[in-house]
């Protein structure tokens, strides 16, 4: 039983981490206002939001599982504040940040109309914090550490993110950016 | 019901002149157009629901609906 | 030619220190509560002297009927070819002043703002500095940057509250929700002299001058080919001949008059037209600010039009996508129509462009920019033919 929560909570460890960097790619994606992938504007912005929440729902097994699975010597106190748990206490705090920035998005991201867009953006720009302490979460904690597999999934992440992050510096990023009057600021 | 832009948020994103094409055109440097010349463009009954649709999903906040 | 009796009411005659205001005017006739000056504006028929002409007492009532109001006396001319404000606050600051007094106690409203060009504010600290005891609400002077759009309600608001002098996207009127969401009055400075005066001289004495539908002065300032450029007083319905005679008279013979501003429109220099809503209306302008500005026939209206609108491109807030994009665009192509580029689809460029800007923005800056480039493509069409032919009445040699 207790080899199928620490499997369980692997799993979805590695599954939260990939639609993790399927939401970041979206959401680069989102910001460039083209229709992608077939998909219209709206249609890229909503994918984005649904892989969000779908990792998020992953994030949540993965805690939960491990919380009941007594190898990981999880306390509940430790699913929030980082740093002080027993095994592993660096990776897993980093893996207690990223949830803990990936809570904060999502709950400002579904309250946004209600923040207002500056206080929505300030924090939603923590999206680039919390994808690499996930990745480096990933990498360091997990007993799978050095296996070959985790490596290929965290490295085919990572390329990804690292294209999305080139397309979104160069200067054909957003559908109008060719097309309109040069203005001073970075919108 | 009417559909209020606040131009100083909208970045002609694109999304609303999807969702209400039968309001919204786009014009050349892609800003919606109200397609009946008004500012404020009325929304008839049957498109409350995209054009509220369109509202929530812009992603400047830059549209609301008004009385 | 005989000597006009020009009528001077808000220009002061000679120097304005509370003292020989008080001795010109007598004290401030207070009414002892909110509401009661607004019938007497409303008799007199007061209309803002910013560019508007909205009724004065109407706006009065809608910022009464708030609680916690606040009042803006605007100053804030923005407009190059306007010096009246600057000219009114300078020259006669204690008018401006009683009328904000005037106007904060009609509204209800505890405290007031002074929104005044920087050339205007040592003038205005030393007036306000002689005030207290004469004030009932304390006035806190705003300066305004020298730029086209720190005039506009919204930019005033967003001034006041110490953000930068943009127009803000206004869901709410300002008179309902305006400087921290309170309701506020923003008017223009002259009228607030007029209120002033009208409230110690009566509807009746404001209506001695002007027309029925348009009672009173204005300020008019009056340049290009006229002899003396300058602030001048006079009452709606004056013959245009009249006013540019008070200016000295043209300097040479006249092709067009650019009436209302920058955002205002080129008319024929008809002399008995009257200056009024009524007068100029037929021929889509409007006395606006009371600006004018004579253009002579040696010059060519389409290089005053396109450097006008060249000024005019580069002088919005930057916030809106279609006035960013558009106005840069309709400059140039009415620039390249006045550099006699013959390419034919110049002047319909120029209208689709003009069509494209107006109504899409947070102000009016894009809507008042087409307006004017649109008057010039009508009334100096014979200039737009000989360009594309690549002349120009003006004569002057090409390129």
């Amino acid at each position: 039983m207790t080899d199928a929560l620490w499997y369980l909570g692997r799993g979805t460890g590695v599954v939260a981490l990939v639609l993790l960097t399927a939401a970041v790619v979206l959401g680069i994606g989102a910001r460039s206002g083209r229709p992608l992938a077939g998909l219209p504007r709206f249609g890229v912005a909503l994918v984005h939001r649904n892989a969000s929440l779908l990792a998020a729902v992953f994030l949540g097994i993965h805690l939960v599982t491990l919380l009941f699975d007594p190898y990981a010597q999880l306390r509940v106190v430790d699913l929030v504040l980082p740093f002080g748990g027993a095994y592993r206490p660096l990776w897993l705090g980093l893996g207690t940040l990223a949830s803990d920035l990936i809570l904060v998005l999502i709950a400002t991201s579904l309250l946004r109309h209600r923040l207002g867009q500056r206080a929505w953006r300030a924090v939603h720009w923590a999206a680039y914090a919390a994808w690499p302490i996930a990745v480096l979460h990933g990498l360091g904690n997990g007993t799978d550490r050095g296996s070959l597999w985790l490596r290929a999934v965290a490295a085919v992440c990572v390329a990804a993110v690292l294209a999305a992050l080139a397309w979104r510096a160069s200067d054909r990023f957003t559908e109008t950016a060719r097309l309109r009057h040069q203005r001073e600021g970075f919108r | 019901m009417k559909l209020h832009i606040d131009w100083t948020a909208c970045d002609g994103r694109g999304l609303c002149t999807e969702l209400l094409p039968e309001l919204l055109d786009r014009d050349e440097w892609g800003y919606p157009l109200p397609r009946d010349g008004n500012p404020e463009p009325a929304v008839p009954a049957g498109l409350d629901a995209p054009a509220r649709r369109a509202a929530a999903q812009c992603p400047r906040l830059a549209l609301r609906l008004v009385p | 030619m005989t000597a006009m009796l020009h009528v001077r009411r808000v220009l002061a005659a000679g120097p304005a220190d509370l003292a020989t205001h008080a001795g010109r005017h007598g004290p401030l006739p207070w009414r002892g509560g909110p509401g009661l000056l607004i019938p007497t504006v409303e008799a007199a028929g007061l209309t803002g002297r910013g560019g508007a002409g909205f009724p004065t007492a109407r706006k009065l009532a809608a910022v009464a009927a708030g609680r916690r109001s606040v009042v803006v006396g605007n100053g804030a001319e923005g407009e190059p070819a306007s010096g009246k404000d600057l000219a009114l606050l300078t020259g006669n600051p204690h008018l401006v002043l009683d009328g904000l007094q005037l106007a904060a106690e009609a509204v209800g409203a505890a405290r007031g703002h002074l929104y005044a060009p920087a050339g205007a504010v040592p003038r205005l600290r030393a007036a306000l500095a002689e005030r207290p005891g004469w004030d009932r609400v304390p006035v806190e002077l705003v300066e305004a940057p020298d730029t086209f759009v720190a005039g506009e309600e919204s930019a005033v608001v967003a001034r006041v509250e110490g953000h930068a002098a943009l127009p803000r996207d206004t869901p709410r009127r300002v008179v309902e929700h305006g400087v921290r969401g309170a309701p506020t009055l923003v008017q223009n400075v002259e009228t607030l002299a007029h209120l002033a005066l009208l409230a110690r001289y009566g509807p009746g004495w404001f209506r001695e001058q002007g027309t029925a539908d348009e009672p009173g002065t204005f300020l008019a300032t009056v340049s290009g080919a006229v002899a003396a450029p300058g602030v001048y007083e006079a009452p709606y319905g004056v013959p245009l001949g009249e006013l540019l005679g008070q200016a000295g008279g043209p300097t040479a013979p006249l092709q067009a008059v650019l009436v209302g501003g920058y955002h205002g429109a080129w008319l024929r220099p008809d002399t008995a037209l009257p200056v009024s809503r009524a007068g100029l209306r037929p021929y889509g302008a409007s006395p606006g600010a009371g600006v004018l500005v004579a253009l002579p026939t040696s010059a060519c209206g389409l290089v005053e039009s396109a450097r006008i609108a060249g000024y005019l491109a580069g002088q919005g807030a930057g916030q809106c996508g279609p006035c960013v994009n558009g106005l840069p665009r309709l400059a140039d192509t009415l620039d390249r129509l006045a550099r006699r580029d013959t390419d034919p689809g110049l002047p319909a460029e120029a209208r689709r462009l003009s069509a494209l800007v107006t109504n899409r923005g947070a102000c009016h800056h894009p809507d008042g920019t087409a307006r004017l480039v649109l008057s010039s493509l009508s009334t100096f069409d014979h200039e737009v033919r000989l360009h594309l032919a690549g002349a120009c009445t003006a004569g002057r040699s090409a390129r």
